[in-house]
């Protein structure tokens, strides 16, 4: 924070406004700097920053200044920064907060966001260099450029009044849209209540609800996002929307199934799905919804839960009895296996030959050995 | 003749029984679906008008994400249930949350090798804005968390473990009782957590101690260094912190005895 000296604030002849954010916290380095929150602006050929409150507290530093940069990304209760490095201080450095520092770092603190457009013109400046263009001039200092300061002053005042109102805009737009957001909580509160009366006339078989009707309701569920009151599940399987989706899925895996030994685990078919779609995704219980009906839809492809709670798809032609004496061969080959050697040696991911393995072991055709090295499984002999 | 009877009798019953639930005020069941296919429609074209609104609102400000979560769940409503819903729909949530959702799942993959399938918030947080590229739209921690949330659906695995002021995300099916979570969170300090140090803040015997050590280490979530001074330590690749550790290739990974 040495590097900062006093400044008017005022611009340079040639010298332009890129951007400018408030909310922001200056550190020392890793330490908060002792200034208030405050706004940063970035010129053409300087950093900027403004105490809010008290608009004669401004300082600033020079763009040559700068080393190199880097993003810190937020994390909770924190904000994301942008941590500046800067080349040690002149000898006929101007006057500024900190006589010195142990760190040869900066940190700008976003409190309200604001940085990756910032720190994208940071990019840019700094790689078109445009203060080298100039005529070089002595940093804004307080006892310069006074015979300009009034046009200058002028452009400043307007430009801060403009961005004044725009913040007056958004604060106003945000609270708008609470507002409205509210009044759609209520509006959609009343469709929730009026689903779960329904449900549980429903349940209690009072009136004479049609097949079609209650497939109807079921896809206004869906669209609400509403769970089913007495089946705790956001109604979702029976709707049309999952039969066609359990179709498209059908079609769409069997390449990558049959390339996978017959199974995949349902986060890669997720990924897979998803990539290839690469908008209106589908959502997780989407995709869960859609393998229950396979069966009844009378498709080739089968949703499984294995013990351990991992789902995977799997061909219907996927032959169990095959699988588990093929592992028992390989078994017996190598004398043993862990998961993970059996993955390498039929290309599988190591949680599906784990499965297998287990599989066989539940079988009977296989016994574990469990240690710290690792679950190793070997023929049954007993 | 008694046929006759019979029908208008039992069109007469009926037209009692609604008549009866008029009275009371409680309508049919037939009856509030045709209300709801109503407000269903008008509901959706509130939703619109908000969305032309507001859409860009949500995209760009978490804060506002979390905002409409909350009263989502406050009201009942899970606006990532289906990519069919009209929340995503309209207003575009749910594309958001997916396509989170794989980013999570790929960087969760890609180390699995190296922490057994356990990562703190952090890591993961930064490694998925990595991904994502240095224009992408900006994510939150808490758009993690509700995009794991989903993800359990598929039965992974996906859980949260509380460690420290943060979180671990766990990302295989390895069984973690409330013994190993509470070793987990022991280790969080420095990274590695040795048996004495569990009896002394624990005061576990000694076996419990190794029992969950040894399981930990089984999982591939822990490390041992036999040759720490004084005793042996149980190191969390998890918890490593980015600046102290190189990446591992899956292959350096299998030579290396756990």
């Amino acid at each position: 924070m040495d590097r900062f000296a006093w400044t008017n604030g005022l611009l340079e002849m040639d010298e332009t406004l890129v951007v400018q954010q408030r909310s922001v916290k200056l550190y020392d380095g890793d330490d908060k700097a002792k200034l208030d929150v405050g706004i940063a602006l970035l010129t053409t050929h300087r950093l900027i920053w403004r105490d809010l409150k008290n608009h004669e507290c401004c300082i600033g530093l020079s763009l040559s200044q700068i080393i190199y940069f880097e993003e810190q990304a937020a994390g909770i209760g924190k904000s994301a920064k942008i941590v500046i490095h800067l080349y040690p201080v002149t000898s006929n450095k101007e006057p500024g907060p900190y006589q010195q520092s142990k760190f040869p770092f900066i940190k700008l603190s976003f409190k309200e966001h604001g940085q990756i457009e910032f720190f994208r013109r940071l990019t840019e400046e700094m790689t078109r260099k445009r203060w080298e263009n100039t005529v070089p001039q002595a940093v804004s200092t307080a006892t310069g450029s006074q015979q300009t300061g009034k046009t200058r002053a002028v452009g400043i005042v307007g430009i801060e009044r403009k961005i004044e109102q725009k913040r007056k805009e958004t604060d106003k737009n945000i609270s708008e849209a609470f507002e409205d957001l509210s009044q759609l909580m209520v509006k959609a509160k009343e469709m929730v209540e009026l689903s779960r009366s329904i449900a549980n006339k429903i349940k209690d078989r009072q009136g004479n609800i049609t097949e079609d009707e209650t497939v109807r309701f079921k896809s206004y569920l869906l669209s609400m996002g509403i769970a089913n009151p007495v089946t705790r599940e956001t109604h979702g399987s029976g709707t049309h929307y999952h039969m066609q989706l359990a179709k498209q899925l059908g079609d769409m895996l069997l390449a990558p199934l049959e390339e996978r030994g017959g199974m995949m685990a349902l986060t890669e078919v997720y990924c897979l799905v998803n990539r290839a779609r690469g908008m209106e995704l589908l959502s997780p219980e989407d995709l869960v919804n859609a393998c229950k009906v396979f069966e009844s839809m009378k498709l080739p492809l089968r949703l499984r839960v294995f013990d351990s709670g991992v789902m995977v798809v799997q061909l219907q032609s996927h032959n169990e009895e095959e699988m588990i004496a093929s592992a028992l061969d390989s078994v017996t080959d190598k004398g043993s296996l862990t998961a993970a050697e059996f993955g390498k040696l039929l290309g599988l991911s190591v949680l599906l030959s784990r499965e297998r393995l287990l599989l066989a072991e539940k079988m009977g055709h296989l016994c574990r050995d469990d240690s710290v090295e690792g679950l190793r499984f070997y023929p049954n002999l007993f | 003749m008694h046929r006759r009877g019979v029908g208008a009798g039992a069109i007469a019953k009926k037209k009692l029984a609604e008549a009866k639930y008029k009275e009371r005020g409680n309508v049919l069941a037939e009856d509030q679906i045709v209300q709801m296919s109503k407000q269903i429609e008008a509901f959706k074209s509130h939703l619109e008008e908000f969305a032309s609104k507001h859409k860009q609102e949500i995209r760009k400000n978490s804060q506002f994400r979390v905002q409409f979560q909350e009263m989502c769940a406050t009201i009942g409503v899970d606006p990532l249930a289906s990519g069919k819903g009209f929340w995503s729909e309209m207003l575009g949530v749910g594309d958001f949350y997916y396509e989170l959702g794989v980013q999570i799942i790929e960087v969760c993959l890609a180390l699995k090798h190296r922490n057994g399938g356990l990562i703190t918030l952090d890591e993961l947080h930064q490694r998925v804005l990595k991904g994502r590229g240095k224009y992408a739209q900006d994510v939150s921690q808490d758009d993690l968390v509700r995009a794991i949330k989903k993800l359990k659906a598929m039965g992974n695995g996906f859980g949260m473990i509380p460690v420290g002021d943060s979180y671990l995300v766990q990302s295989v099916p390895a069984e973690l009782n409330m013994d190993h979570t509470v070793v987990l969170q022991l280790a969080e300090k420095k990274g590695y957590v040795t048996v004495s140090e569990i009896k002394d803040n624990l005061k576990w015997e000694r076996e419990r101690s190794c029992q969950v050590l040894d399981h930990l280490l089984k999982e591939g979530l822990a490390w041992l260094d036999s040759q720490a001074p004084g005793e042996p330590q149980y190191w969390l690749p998890a918890l490593f912190s980015e600046l102290s550790s190189r990446d591992v290739t899956p292959e350096e990974a299998n030579q290396m005895t756990p």
